[in-house]
């Protein structure tokens, strides 16, 4: 339905020992396992099998002030078997990774699609892919978070905790998630790809209290989840980009320890600073937020399981119908590109092969603000008319059944020179805003509301204040037809969710999305604030 | 495999926690077959089966803690997993806030199994989306939903002689139907632990009436109006504001439970006078578990809030002792009292209003107030004169649970339900309220 928050590591599976966290299981002993799976699938009538043999790694450390509340190292091994037989899908997955079990899960599989053939209208069609036989991929990392030290990364939450703590919050809650998924796809097309893929998130949370007032506040970090390894830890000066208003923001490099610091000083500024006054304004959107507004008002209604209904019961439909794309809907102003990009180094979505085995691309969704494109996999892709899936398919684990999920879909930077101060310097009365906050969009994509972390007022072509309660209501086509015009590739960064989620049963995925600052002209504000008397 | 007996459980919890040598060890077993079947457009989507069975062993030295988890069960595996979370433990930092695991408990008796629910196979997955998906396509309407049901065990033991088994089972069914021309929406759910009484060829009927019933939205400007959730939209309201009953948030002044100048509000006129709800492990119908998941401490019924007044919030073992609290376990349920009617008999005295079937996506704009910002959806009707007048268009509400439980009209019949936000079992009224606060129009269907 949308991106979550912070979750607990429960959630991820079994936990395990540190030494587990550099190993990976023997391909040969992978291979032999799809190979079970897809003879004893074929063998009980399956026309199609694919095998996903997983691995995943996740490692937390989590902190709160000058405390480590916890280490967990969690893994979970299992083996997701999804066959068509009589033309319905069916899906079998064990933790048991013996050949025996395998065999008995494709069986499993197998009969549950006959079970459901019957009701069919139509039998499943699959876009063609040809197989590729023995290929590998992994993230292109630097440092393997998982082979960090465990002291290291204690280290660095309680120096992050102590600065945030001496520049006065009230509090922190600081944490390491770091994500290694290690993923093995075969199918009878004739694939056996094997991919290690790596991610890491730092957030935190820094709360200021006004003990005599009763007011509190709470600015969370300005990083994002990324694609990469250890090393965006380092906090490297080509990562930062100082904006006008004096606030700093991270590219692929984060300085966890600085931005705590900003955080507790702009928290307890939050506190004093004068409620906004409700009305039309024009926006200038940091990348840090504007990801999230990209992401719930296009990434989602372009997906095209919405399009067509298969996610009517939980996450919904899409206002961006079929025959919208046929028409070129102008979805927004000529100023509004965007793509959607599997490959993005750096991102969280990047793969080289899906889980269906596709290989992986950038394509466009809007070209010039007209609707060219949706994100299809493979057995929805004949229904949008395409002979090829998208490469979009992605399964949280091994447990659940992979299905269509949003690749990174970005906003591209204005093409003429344009830098944030000379965007702010034509702004007559508006809002900055920089940090993802509040969100929640319908189940068609038309009504959204966002928030954010930093909110500043513009003037006359200047930034005057903080202000606080601010939260914007958008109709999507409104929104983005409102947008006047987007900073130069010099400021475009990266955002993202590490829990994007979707289907029953409910799946998380990693998906980043990238922009320049952008503006967008006659947006409805209001005011969040409420008295409980 | 994946439900073992309390024999086979306990054989196994007995070996690891004599397998090892930290200062305390607990372990415990978590089985599970979790069966699916999900269908739309009129057609099964997927269907699938998982089988899944994990060991977690948590040792500590002095405060230091590890904690690791294998999937073998043969001696020498049981022992390597033991050695795994003393090495962890070894190698972490003290928690100042580390609390002992606890002693012999006495847990009281919860019905949380039925062999119904346990007996569930694909034929009656497969059953179930036909039941649903056939009265559809017979008045071209288009069904999708999604049917999950699991059994599954728990069972723990530590080495201070506390130990535990239980099975379990659960079925939640959800259908959205849409007429052809997606004008309008209806839904309909049912969450339940036995399944004996579920018939999804009666249920798919309520969603075909919303969704025909909803066509043809009218827009009524934002603004301020009387309501009547039904119990799934404001089940979504309320297990959001149950996040945030955690009492060391509100000691610490970041709550909305927070009292200005320090502590907290219990004991407080938080909420309307009408408005009672407690936590019972063992109420009929929406039992629970007899312990909660962090530290084994044993569930009993116990109010939350009386009459309005704020009577209980959940505390954490470190902060119960800190503030000289007995210990507690978490909330492992929601029960709100309410009255007798029915969501039909809230609308037959109403004047004016909005019916309101589900809301959605519910989001927190600020923790100060625990402003919630959410959607309606899937049939909403404007009431006039006691009667469904015509439907109207979904609106965006912000509202906080805190003043909409503090404009109550009346409180109909609670039911079992489950939010979309929340995975805790609830038993929710219908509730007409006043003022409840739209702020947008949506033209979502």
């Amino acid at each position: 339905m949308g991106v979550g928050g912070l979750v607990l590591p429960s959630m991820f599976g079994k936990v395990i020992a540190a030494e587990e966290l550099s190993s990976a299981i023997d391909v040969a002993v992978k291979k032999a396992l799809a190979d079970a799976a897809m003879n004893a699938a074929k063998s009980a009538g399956a026309s199609y099998c694919d095998v996903r043999v997983g691995r995943y790694l996740r490692q937390f450390v989590i902190t709160r002030e000058r405390n480590v509340e916890n280490v967990v190292n969690t893994e979970s091994t299992g083996v997701g078997i999804r066959v068509i037989a009589n033309g319905a899908w069916g899906f079998a997955a064990t933790n048991d990774m013996t050949k025996e079990a395998v065999a008995k899960a494709a069986g499993q599989a197998v009969a549950i699609a006959k079970a459901n053939a019957p009701g069919q209208s139509a039998p499943v069609q699959l876009a063609p892919v040809t197989g590729v036989g023995e290929v590998s991929w992994r993230t292109p990392i630097v440092k393997n978070s998982m082979t960090v030290p465990i002291k290291d990364k204690v280290d660095l939450l309680m120096g992050v905790n102590a600065a945030a703590l001496d520049a006065g919050a009230s509090f922190i809650r600081s944490i390491l998630f770091l994500v290694n998924e290690q993923k093995y796809f075969a199918s009878t097309d004739g694939s056996y790809i094997d991919q290690d893929v790596h991610r890491i998130w730092a957030p935190m949370e820094v709360t200021a209290v006004d003990k005599a007032t009763g007011k509190f506040r709470v600015r969370e970090g300005l990083s994002a989840p990324m694609g990469l390894g250890y090393e965006y830890l380092d906090g490297a000066a080509s990562g930062k980009t100082v904006l006008p208003n004096g606030v700093i923001v991270y590219g692929q490099s984060y300085d966890m320890k600085e931005d705590a610091v900003a955080a507790a000083k702009q928290a307890m500024a939050k506190i004093k600073a004068p409620s906004v006054k409700p009305g039309k304004y024009d926006l200038v959107l940091d990348p840090s937020h504007t990801w999230l507004t990209i992401h719930e008002s296009v990434g989602h209604p372009l997906e095209l399981d919405r399009v067509l209904g298969y996610e009517a019961n939980y996450a919904g439909t899409s206002f961006a119908t079929m025959d919208k794309l046929k028409a070129n809907f102008q979805y927004g102003s000529d100023k509004v590109n965007i793509v959607a990009d599997k490959t993005q180094p750096g991102s969280l979505g990047a793969v080289s092969y899906d889980d269906e085995g596709v290989k992986t691309k950038k394509w466009d969704l809007i070209r010039d603000g007209k609707l060219v494109g949706y994100q299809a996999i493979r057995d929805q892709a004949h229904i949008e008319g395409k002979t090829a899936s998208d490469g979009c398919a992605y399964a949280d684990s091994w447990s659940n059944v992979q299905f269509q999920r949003m690749a990174n879909v970005s906003l591209e930077p204005g093409k003429a020179k344009l830098s944030v101060a000379d965007m702010i310097s034509n702004v007559e009365d508006g809002i900055y805003i920089i940090g993802d906050g509040s969100f929640s969009i319908d189940q068609q994509r038309y009504n959204a509301q966002f928030g954010g972390q930093l909110f500043y007022e513009i003037k006359k072509g200047k930034i005057t204040q903080q202000i606080e309660d601010v939260a914007y209501q958008i109709r999507t086509p409104e929104f983005w037809n409102g947008c006047a015009g987007v900073c130069d590739a010099s400021d475009y960064r990266l955002g993202g969710s590490f829990f994007d989620g979707k289907g029953q049963p409910a799946q998380v995925s990693a998906v980043s999305h990238g922009s320049s600052t952008a503006r967008f002209n006659g947006i409805n504000v209001i005011n969040t604030a409420r008295s409980l008397g | 495999m994946s439900i073992l007996s309390e024999a086979q459980a306990k054989a196994i919890l007995t070996k690891v926690v004599g397998f090892s040598k930290a200062d305390e060890c607990t372990a415990q077993l978590i089985g599970a077959i979790r069966g699916n079947v999900r269908f739309a457009r009129n057609d099964v989507s997927t269907a699938g089966i998982t089988d899944n069975i994990e060991l977690s062993v948590q040792v500590a030295f002095g405060k230091r803690i590890g904690t690791a988890t294998i999937n073998q069960f043969d001696d020498a595996a049981l022992e390597r997993v033991v050695r795994r979370a003393e090495e962890l433990a070894k190698l972490a930092p003290e928690n100042p806030e580390f609390m002992p695991a606890v002693t012999k408990q006495t847990y009281m008796k919860t019905d949380t199994f039925s062999a119904s629910t346990a007996g569930i196979d694909a034929a009656y997955r497969a059953k179930v989306a036909t039941d649903s998906i056939g009265p559809c396509r017979a008045e071209k309407l288009i069904a999708a939903g999604y049917l999950e049901d699991q059994a599954g065990f728990v069972a723990f033991m530590n080495s201070k002689g506390n130990y535990g088994y239980q099975t379990s089972t659960s079925a939640d069914y959800t259908c959205t139907v849409r007429t052809e021309d997606g004008r309008g929406s209806g839904w309909v759910g049912h969450n339940v632990q036995d399944v004996a009484n579920f018939n999804a060829g009666e249920d798919i009927r309520v969603a075909m009436r919303k969704a025909s019933a909803s066509a043809e939205a009218k827009a009524l400007e934002p603004g301020k109006y009387t309501v009547i959730l039904e119990p799934a939209a404001a089940a979504g309201l309320i297990a959001f504001m149950m996040f945030f009953f955690d009492a060391r948030s509100a000691d610490e002044g970041r709550s909305f439970l927070s009292k200005k100048g320090g502590g907290n509000k219990l004991g407080e006129q938080v909420y309307g006078p009408q408005v009672t709800m407690f936590t019972d492990p063992a109420y009929p119908g929406a039992a629970v578990l007899p312990w909660d998941d962090g530290d084994n401490l044993p569930r009993k019924k116990m109010p939350i809030i009386q009459n309005g007044k704020l009577v209980n919030m959940n505390y954490s073992r470190f902060w119960s002792q800190k503030q000289g609290k007995p210990e507690q376990a978490q909330f492992g349920n929601i029960i709100m009292e309410g009255g007798t009617k029915s969501t039909a008999d809230l609308i037959r005295t109403t004047e004016r209003g909005i019916l309101v079937s589900r809301t959605w996506y519910i989001r927190m704009v600020d923790p100060q107030t625990v402003l919630l910002t959410g959607l309606t959806r899937d049939g909403t009707f404007y009431i006039e004169n006691g009667q469904i007048k015509y439907p109207v268009k979904n609106f965006r509400f912000n509202e906080s649970p805190v003043i909409m439980l503090n404009n109550v009209e009346e409180f109909g019949k609670p039911v079992r339900v489950k939010s979309d936000e929340s995975d805790m079992v609830m038993v929710i009224p219908p509730m007409k309220l006043r003022d409840f606060t739209f702020t947008s129009l949506s033209d979502a269907v």
